[in-house]
């Protein structure tokens, strides 16, 4: 059992939706209420991780990453290392990668507040952030609570994006899901085995959560 | 030029599809804008609101402007002290019925939020409820609900889209008449967005008529209603006259009530006011008998004396809809033409005007 993967799996997950979820609610917040000029290619962007093979995503975002790149050159000129086979370049890749979790249950759950009770938050007095914060977001809360669980949950899992985009560098780039590939290349079965399972049981309790706090949102009275 | 203290709104749009309205809504009253759907009712009332936006807009309300497009002034919708009240009443479902009015009372200090809530749960009688989702109130608590958060505001003007439209019909009643007490209650000035007649006919005092995006009719209700003059009405709805009376007096040995407006009095069955309140009441124009002289021996109660104002056609062949003058009131009826024949009906002419006392609908 590695434990310096999971906890390294545990830290990226924890990063990505910390930093994920609140610009993500605001793209959601654009794509559900917004009227605006190119919103459909903006939301085929977003989607596109889901179908797009991972070797894709991780090829474009070395070539994005590397020295030659500007984004590269300032990171590596700020902090006197690549971002290629870095954590934060691994944290940059899963933020991207994970948009779709992120913004489409939170898209859902806004698009389903019917536009008289927003309009009816304003006729009561709210300005707009007040009404975010007091009708837009509870009611919103199941789907940016599935937004963070599918957030977390995917970037455990992530695999090949992560062994493009960050090798396999022990405490820095290894992630559990790396650290299984490694085992069963060097046929450790048994670590392999352990590993699989701890991920199968993290990936399933975040399923069944999702599942209830969705049900018990539905049940108002 | 000053503004009206009640709401002045003038609109104009070509697209999605045209408008162009110009009316008052009088300060303290109620003021109904009667139309068939797709006149353009609900984008008026939003755009009063500042929810929508047309291309050329004058909304002024107690000499305050909320938007004039002449020198781009715009209110927000979250600064006009408006009141609303949705068509399927868009409570806020996470919130308790306390926590809805809350919301709507943030122009109130904390402290003084407790004491406003009571008492509009009390108006809206739906004390005890405090602490419900609006999934667990019935249709008409919700309406309720959704009235109360509206008057919580202290509104200016209290725009109400259809608010009966999502009831039971069997309810109806009920509602129009808390909305009545508490406007009069309240003095709020009301505007309520309809195309049943039925509410007009039993809550508004001022009518304005919608049709494809342009008034064709407005002034008082017992004006429109006593000239026939509502347009578009005649299809769908008798001519009926609907006026403001007071109760004068109850008779409890006959039961019976004496209502009064103007020149007008009339025994009704008793009604269900105090002596002194003002009542809304109906007359049919079919109702309406009209005789040369005084009946013996019938079981009726109003014979009144009257003057023919004018003959007018009345969309069949053999019927006559005689105009009336009660004084300064007006009345109706309808009339065959033979009956026009052998009375010699014609302006001027008198003749007494008789009304069973059950042909009076008074909405108390």
């Amino acid at each position: 059992m590695d434990w310096t993967a999971l906890g390294l799996s545990l830290r990226l997950g924890i990063v990505t939706v910390v930093l994920l979820l609140p610009v993500a609610f605001l793209l959601a917040r654009a794509l559900a209420f917004g009227r605006w000029r190119g919103r459909g290619v903006v939301e085929a962007l977003v989607a596109l991780p889901l179908i797009l093979p991972p070797t894709v995503i991780g090829y474009y975002l070395l070539v994005a990453f590397g020295r030659a790149s500007p984004l590269g050159a300032v990171f590596e000129s700020a902090f006197g290392r690549p971002l290629v086979f870095s954590f934060e370049g691994l944290v940059l890749a899963s933020l991207l990668v994970n948009l779709p979790f992120a913004v489409q249950p939170m898209q859902n759950a806004l698009a389903a507040i019917p536009a008289n009770v927003r309009d009816a938050a304003r006729c009561c007095g709210l300005a707009p952030l007040a009404a975010v914060r007091r009708i837009e977001l509870p009611l919103a809360l199941p789907g940016i609570a599935t937004a963070a669980v599918l957030t977390f949950a995917h970037t455990l899992g992530e695999f090949g994006v992560v062994l493009m985009v960050g090798g396999s560098i022990p405490g820095e780039t290894r992630t559990v899901a790396i650290a299984i590939y490694d085992r069963v290349q060097a046929f450790d079965e048994s670590a392999a085995a352990t590993m699989a399972l701890v991920l199968l049981v993290i990936a399933l309790a975040a399923l069944v959560l999702t599942n209830t706090l969705a049900r018990n949102a539905g049940r108002r009275d | 030029m000053t503004e009206p203290p009640g709401l002045r709104v003038r609109l104009k749009q070509a697209s999605p599809f045209a408008l162009d309205v110009d009316f008052e809504a009088p300060a303290g009253s109620m003021t109904a804008l009667f139309g068939p759907s797709g006149s353009g009712k609900t984008t008026v009332l939003r755009a009063i609101a500042g929810l929508d936006r047309t291309d050329e807009a004058l909304v002024t309300c107690a000499g305050q402007a909320w938007a004039d497009t002449t020198t781009r002034r715009w209110l927000p919708a979250h600064r006009r002290p408006v009141g609303f009240v949705f068509q399927d009443y868009a409570l806020f479902p996470h919130l308790t019925l306390r926590e809805q009015l809350d919301l709507a009372l943030g122009h109130r200090k904390p402290a003084e939020r407790a004491g406003r809530i009571q008492s509009l749960l009390e108006a809206t009688r739906l004390e005890g409820l405090g602490d419900r989702r609006p999934a667990a109130l019935s249709g008409g608590q919700q309406q309720r609900a959704a009235l109360a958060r509206a008057i919580a505001r202290e509104p200016l003007v209290l725009l109400l889209d259809e608010p009966f439209a999502a009831v039971d019909w069997a309810l109806r009643d009920a509602l129009r008449r808390e909305l009545v007490h508490l406007q009069r209650r309240l003095s709020l000035t009301v505007l309520l967005v309809t195309h049943d007649f039925e509410d007009v006919a039993k809550l508004a005092s001022q009518l304005v008529v919608l049709e494809r995006g342009r008034v064709t009719a407005a002034g008082s209700v017992e004006d429109l209603t006593s000239r026939n003059a509502v347009p578009g009405l005649g299809r769908w709805r008798e001519p009926a006259v609907a006026l403001d009376a007071a109760v004068v007096a109850h008779d409890r040995d006959r039961q019976l009530t004496r209502l009064s407006a103007r020149d007008l009095a009339l025994e009704v069955p008793t009604v269900d006011a105090p002596p002194g309140a003002v009542v809304r009441m109906q007359l049919a124009a079919r109702e309406v008998v009209l005789a040369s002289a005084r009946p013996e021996g019938l079981s009726l109660h109003n014979v009144l004396e009257a003057r023919v104002a004018s003959v007018e056609p009345a969309g069949h062949d053999a019927l006559r809809l005689v105009h009336l003058d009660v004084g300064s009131t007006r009345l109706l009826s309808l009339v065959t033409v033979d009956a026009v024949r052998r009375l010699g009906l014609a302006p001027g002419r008198p003749v007494l005007a008789l009304v069973k006392a059950v042909a009076v609908e008074a909405f108390a």
